[in-house]
Parts: structure tokens; sequence; C-alpha cells
């Protein structure tokens, strides 16, 4: 019963957790626009959330795609063994250089901007479900 | 709270970029320099900027590694009424290139304004999760 009721909040809660992570890489990148032969990384953000929830989100949660490699690992095959270390940072990825710099940096600040402007808004679309899912809760324990 | 290392890191990169205009004022101060401290003209300098790990490999400041003297041969100017001239009456300049210490201080201070607002940004979001459940 109490499961039921703490479902969704627990998907919405790891959802702003990994929110929080995309912000810092996102952080990280801007920081690092000016240094010579620093890679941009990034995350995909549905496939870090499928992995983190395990695909066992609440009924009524959002649906979230399940393709791609989510929590194989670094293994192609059932026998492999999986590479230790390589658990939560299998969704983070290398940004591509879309245009090359002299000195190797593939950080294109427009586009980390964007991306990082957008992540807090996301954060906090998800602050305010969160606030509404515990609204509900409470006013349905009221009854009132 | 992981957010909170947005902070480190975008302060790591604010004093960073302070550290470049530093560099570029006295590049810019020293521009018609004949002689520096040692005697000789006044060599350029330039920040050299390094990643520097902050406990998880997501989270990643700037620290400036090294600062290096440009090696370019300086101004060589004819005026033997100088002091500093040499035997031809040349005497020699810093190697101060005005224009590119000028496209370095904007870089520099846009750099420094991404990281502020990339800092206060984070602080809106901070106080936002703050606020949660009232």
């Amino acid at each position: 019963m109490l499961d039921k009721m703490t479902n969704r909040l627990d998907f919405q809660g790891t959802a702003l957790l990994l929110r929080a992570e995309r912000q810092r890489l996102l952080a990280s990148n801007i920081a690092n626009a000016d240094t010579p032969g620093y890679v941009a990384r990034d995350m995909k953000f549905a496939e870090a959330l499928s992995a983190a929830t395990g695909g066992s989100q609440g009924k009524g949660a959002m649906s979230v795609s399940q393709e791609g490699r989510s929590g194989d690992y670094g293994t192609s095959a059932p026998g492999h063994i999986p590479l230790p270390g390589f658990s939560e940072r299998s969704t983070l990825g290398y940004a591509v250089q879309t245009q090359p710099a002299l000195d190797n940096n593939t950080v294109d600040l427009d586009r980390e901007r964007a991306a990082f402007m957008d992540n807090a808004v996301r954060y906090e679309a998800t602050l305010r479900f969160i606030n509404g899912n515990a609204k509900t809760m409470l006013s349905a324990i009221q009854g009132q | 709270m992981s957010m909170f290392s947005i902070f480190n890191v975008s302060s790591s990169a604010v004093s960073a970029q302070a550290q470049r205009l530093n560099v570029v004022a006295s590049n810019l101060a020293n521009v018609d320099a004949v002689a520096g401290p040692d005697g000789k003209a006044y060599k350029a300098r330039q920040v050299v900027f390094q990643t520097a790990p902050m406990g998880s490999d997501d989270a990643a400041g700037v620290r400036v590694s090294a600062i290096q003297e440009s090696e370019t041969p300086g101004r060589k100017v004819h005026d033997p009424s100088n002091p500093m001239a040499d035997a031809d009456g040349y005497v020699t300049h810093s190697n101060v290139n005005a224009v590119e210490e000028m496209v370095n201080m904007i870089s520099a201070s846009r750099s420094y304004q991404n990281n502020v607002e990339v800092m206060n940004t984070a602080k809106t979001l901070l106080l936002k999760t703050l606020q949660m459940g009232q």
C-alpha cells in the first residue's frame, strides 16, 4: 500500500538525481571550454534513467525507451564478466566535435550552454512533479 | 549533494580565467616596455590550462598548470638616442602582440561570464530544491 504511494516519488527522485548529475557534467564541460585536449562528456538521459530505475518504474509513470545498451555493463554476450567500475558510467558518452579546434578541445560552448539551460528547466520541472505528487498524497491522506 | 560540486568546478574555472586575465593585463601593460625586470625586453606570457579531476570522473575542473613565456623575438626599432639602444642603434621592445592580447582578453572575459552564469543557475536550482515539499 505504502509502496504504491511512494513508487512514483522514487521514480521522480531518481530522475532528479540524474538531472543533478547531468548538470554537473555540463558545468565541467563549460569550465573546460578553453582547456587544450579536453573531450566534452554527456549522458543519454533516457538510457541513464532506465538503467537507474531498472526499467521498473511505477504504473502511470513516464514510459522510458529501453533500447540501447542499458545496464549491460560493457558486456556483449551473456558469458562475459562485467567490467568493474563500468556500472553507472556506462551511460556517459563523448560529445562529437561539430567544429574541429586546433587544440583538440571538443567543447561546443553554444551547445553546452543550451543543454545547461535545458537541463536546468527540466530539473525544475521534475521538482514541481515531486511537489505536486507530495501534495496529492497529503490531500489524499487528510481526506479533506 | 552532488550539485554542490558544480561550485567547485565552476569556481576553479573562474579563478583560472581570472589568472588568464591577469596575465593579459600584464602583457598589455608591457606592450611598449623596452626593458623588463632583468634588464632584457619583456616577454609575453601565456597561461596553460589543464583539466583537474574533482573527486569523480564526471566532474572536471580547470587549473593553470604553467605560465609560459613566448620565445618569439622582440620588435626591433631603430632609435639611436634611446639609452637602451645597442651598438647598431636598435632598441628591442617586448614581443607582445597587442591584437592577440585583446582577443585573449575578450575570450577570457566571456568564459568568466559563462562560469558565473553556471554558478548562478546551480544556486537557483539548489534553492528551489530546498523549498521542495513546501
